[in-house]
């Protein structure tokens, strides 16, 4: 039985994933970069509650997206992980810090600057670390036999460093947005004049990115040159962020958080363009890190097209109950 | 130095999976608490189901965001420290795994934003569906959880191909030849969790005279729940014990430090067991009784350690006393459960301060009996991970080196220390001042709550 369609449905599930946990953990960490540049009491109260419903909700698709990847595709769990051994134990030490604080920071008194740094530090150093993570990935990472076989410090290059800024100005661009969606009065205008440098900020390092892929001898520039088509989704970027920008001209609320999505969609896409059929850049394909048609079946049948669409409408219908302004 | 990562590795699983249970073992039992204040609530309209509902609420809101970050580090720490085993026993551990996130996290961090935020924007019915959606979730997780667990100590329904373990039977996985009532033993055990926090909580109160009306519902709520609990609880204890001498025999063995086979066993009800002479000092033990708990009859023989090879053997200190002062625990709730329920039917509960005093202290049994039961389970599988066909120390990542391992566990123990002081600081807090509008500070008055509490007289 011809069973190549499961690896491929569960690799493209998982991409979809992934780019449900950017756009939705990404503003709420967004939220908290942009959190750590203001000392306005008040802002910073709106902010969290702008989040506070949604951030747990935002960040379990990491944990379904690491448990989908366990479950569909054990090998690149097992190379990814170790390869990231020690910036992913400080994500996880992130993720803690901050998630904590959304429930300890109103509560405390005297250590409350404790939270707030612990909210404003984790939610840079996550999306720093997830930038550093991606941009490692296309530089290639040493496999060798279904293993990883770099060193413990291999994650940190000046590639990498410089698309982990990449990754925190654009979920702030997100964070702002989503402010702009969900609050009024003087933080909407303040998050409005945010916007438009934080886009500057975004498509510099993208062109940046593009330009050094380019021009470096990666494999990845071969497959841009040959597949011309790629082309589209810097374009696609280009159109949104115009949109975006007129959308801050004519303060259209709903306008930039919807545009920052396409802007993260198209590069996305061109990244998985950049690498398909790659899981692990040019050492594991979605064939090889594929898990027994058994296991892919009995994910399929369940999680695969009965469980995730279900997920996929309560969490819209509780996005829609809590809609509005804050 | 000399730093092993294999060692450091198992602590800081053994660390951060024991500092993770905390939370679960006491969420899973509230969620179905405050799922059932909001349903009391909605049905006779009374406040005081209300008041208890706000207060346990934010107490879960900040236990679950504590267990939320801390179970994040055990979805990823399978594969930073323990990458042979992801790759080898993923195509079964991780479809298991990934199901908990898919059925039962989506569902919990989902509608827990409605009910913490959304009181006055959704109808009080789809508020309620969504406190029952919590709950259910939180029941769903640990299904996932005990249905992987119990294969990694029973593997059934598969196949070794090309040196990785694959799946042939997934009904045979799932529902595992002890899954079933290893689940209600976690289940129950994590209601017994949350009765044990209910009555405490109330006994403080009465202690302090304050919050009347809330303190008995919890303690009436609480005594009778877990006298019935306790009782099942023993029973399904007991049974599987008796799986656990057919399934894992050299477990069997080691919690209760038989090194010999004897027949009829005899039960220790205490030793010094020493690894190093294979011997027992200060031996307490009853004749028959051993035989019994394993296999139903008193005079069959049983199997000790010497029966299996050397090196497949657990190590027997910890899953001898960690089962122990389980057991204890439990007699202990036992006791305090029956003797509150006799005290309240003389009509004697709320003078007794004695009694008060005793309930109250008890608050941490469920907690302790919940990682002690961990600790006897998954200590007594090891040398293995996954029993009989993956040895935990042909499961880690080749690529670790101690100083790595070294730092992360550090990392992780200061961050726990953090937002563990704060946590346990702000619960403690939260439930010294007690409901924010309390019915009544003076007992005898506003009694009209309780008549529909069990044991509630006229």
């Amino acid at each position: 039985m011809d069973a190549s369609w499961l690896p491929l449905f569960w690799a493209s599930l998982i991409a979809f994933a992934i780019l449900v946990y950017v756009v939705l953990n990404g503003y709420d960490l967004g939220v908290g970069i942009l959190f750590g540049t203001t000392r306005d009491e008040g802002y910073r109260g709106t902010m969290m509650n702008a989040i506070a419903p949604f951030w747990d909700g935002n960040e379990v698709w990491l944990i379904l997206i690491a448990a989908s990847l366990f479950g569909a595709f054990p090998i690149v769990y097992s190379i990814f992980l170790p390869a990231f051994y020690l910036p992913m134990a400080l994500m996880l030490c992130a993720l803690i810090f901050r998630g904590v604080a959304f429930e300890f920071r109103y509560r405390a008194k005297r250590f409350r600057w404790l939270w707030d740094w612990g909210f404003f530090l984790g939610s840079l150093t996550i999306s720093l670390v997830q930038g550093m993570a991606i941009g490692r990935m296309v530089q290639e990472l040493p496999v060798i036999n279904g293993e990883y076989a770099g060193g413990a410090f291999d994650w940190l290059t000046p590639f990498s460093a410089f698309c982990g800024i990449g990754l925190v100005l654009g979920y702030a661009l997100l964070g702002a947005s989503w402010l702009v969606l969900k609050t009024e009065g003087l933080l909407r205008d303040w998050a409005y004049r945010r916007l438009g440098w934080l886009l500057a900020g975004v498509l510099t390092v993208l062109a940046l990115v593009s330009l050094y892929t380019l021009v470096s001898h990666l494999r990845v520039r071969d497959r841009w040159l040959e597949n011309m088509w790629l082309a589209v989704f810097p374009l696609l970027i280009l159109l949104a962020s115009s949109i975006l920008w007129a959308g801050v001209r004519w303060r259209h609320d709903r306008v930039p958080y919807g545009m920052a999505i396409v802007i993260f969609l198209g590069a996305f896409l061109a990244l998985a363009g950049s690498f398909w059929p790659y899981m692990i850049p040019f050492s594991v394909t979605i064939m090889d890190a594929a898990a027994p048609v058994q296991t892919l079946e009995f994910l399929f049948y369940g999680a695969g097209i009965v469980v995730f669409p279900i997920v996929l409408i309560y969490t819209g219908i509780v996005y829609w109950v809590l809609r509005g302004k804050v | 130095m000399n730093l092993d990562p294999l060692f450091l590795s198992r602590i800081q699983f053994a660390f951060t999976a024991s500092f993770h249970i905390i939370f679960p073992s006491l969420t899973i039992g509230l969620a179905i608490w405050l799922a059932m204040l909001e349903g009391l609530h909605l049905t006779t309209g009374k406040e005081v189901y209300q008041r208890l509902f706000d207060l346990w609420l934010k107490a879960f809101a900040i236990l679950f965001a504590m267990g939320v970050v801390s179970g994040i580090v055990m979805a990823f720490q399978f594969g930073t420290n323990w990458s042979v085993m992801s790759s080898k026993a993923g195509p079964i551990m991780g479809p298991l795994l990934g199901y908990e996130a898919f059925t039962a996290f989506m569902l919990e961090a989902t509608f827990l934003g409605v009910v913490l935020y959304g009181r006055n924007r959704v109808a009080p019915g789809f508020y309620f569906f969504s406190c029952c959606m919590i709950a259910l979730g939180a029941v769903i997780s640990s299904f996932w959880i005990l249905c992987n667990n119990s294969w990694m100590q029973v593997p059934v329904g598969h196949e070794i191909v090309n040196g990785k373990i694959v799946p042939a039977d997934w009904k045979a996985i799932v529902l595992g030849p002890v899954f079933l009532l290893r689940w209600l033993h976690m289940l129950l055990g994590s209601f017994l969790t949350t009765t044990m926090c209910l009555i405490s909580t109330g006994a403080w109160y009465l202690l302090r005279k304050v919050h009347y009306q809330e303190a008995r519902v919890m303690l009436n709520w609480g005594l009778v729940a877990t006298a019935a609990v306790i009782l099942v609880q023993i029973m399904v204890g007991d049974i599987n014990g008796k799986h656990m001498y057919t399934y894992q025999p050299a477990k069997f063995a080691a919690i209760e430090a038989r090194w010999h086979p004897e027949q009829p066993g005899a039960q220790l009800w205490f030793a010094i067991p020493d690894e190093k002479n294979q011997r027992n000092l200060f031996a307490i033990s009853t004749p028959y009784i051993g035989s019994w708990l394993a296999t139903g009859s008193l005079t069959a023989p049983v199997s000790g350690l010497s029966d299996f090879p050397k090196q497949d053997w657990p190590p027997v200190l910890i899953p001898f006393f960690s089962f122990r002062i389980m057991f204890g625990l439990g007699l202990l709730m036992l006791a305090t459960s029956f003797l509150g329920i006799w005290l309240h039917l003389r009509e004697r509960l709320e003078t007794s301060r004695w009694f008060l005093w005793a309930a109250f202290l008890t608050f941490p049994s469920g907690f302790l009996a919940v990682i002690l039961g961990w600790f006897t389970t998954e200590v007594g599988r090891q040398p293995w991970v996954v029993y009989g066909l993956l040895r935990t120390a042909d499961s880690m990542t080749p690529t670790l080196t101690g100083t790595g391992v070294l730092a992360t566990l550090i990392s992780y123990m200061l961050v726990y220390a953090v937002i563990s002081s704060f946590g346990i600081y702000f619960i403690y807090d939260l439930l010294r001042k007690g409901p924010a509008e309390s019915g009544s500070e003076i007992a005898g008055v506003a009694e009209a709550a309780t008549d529909s509490i069990p044991l509630a007289k006229e």
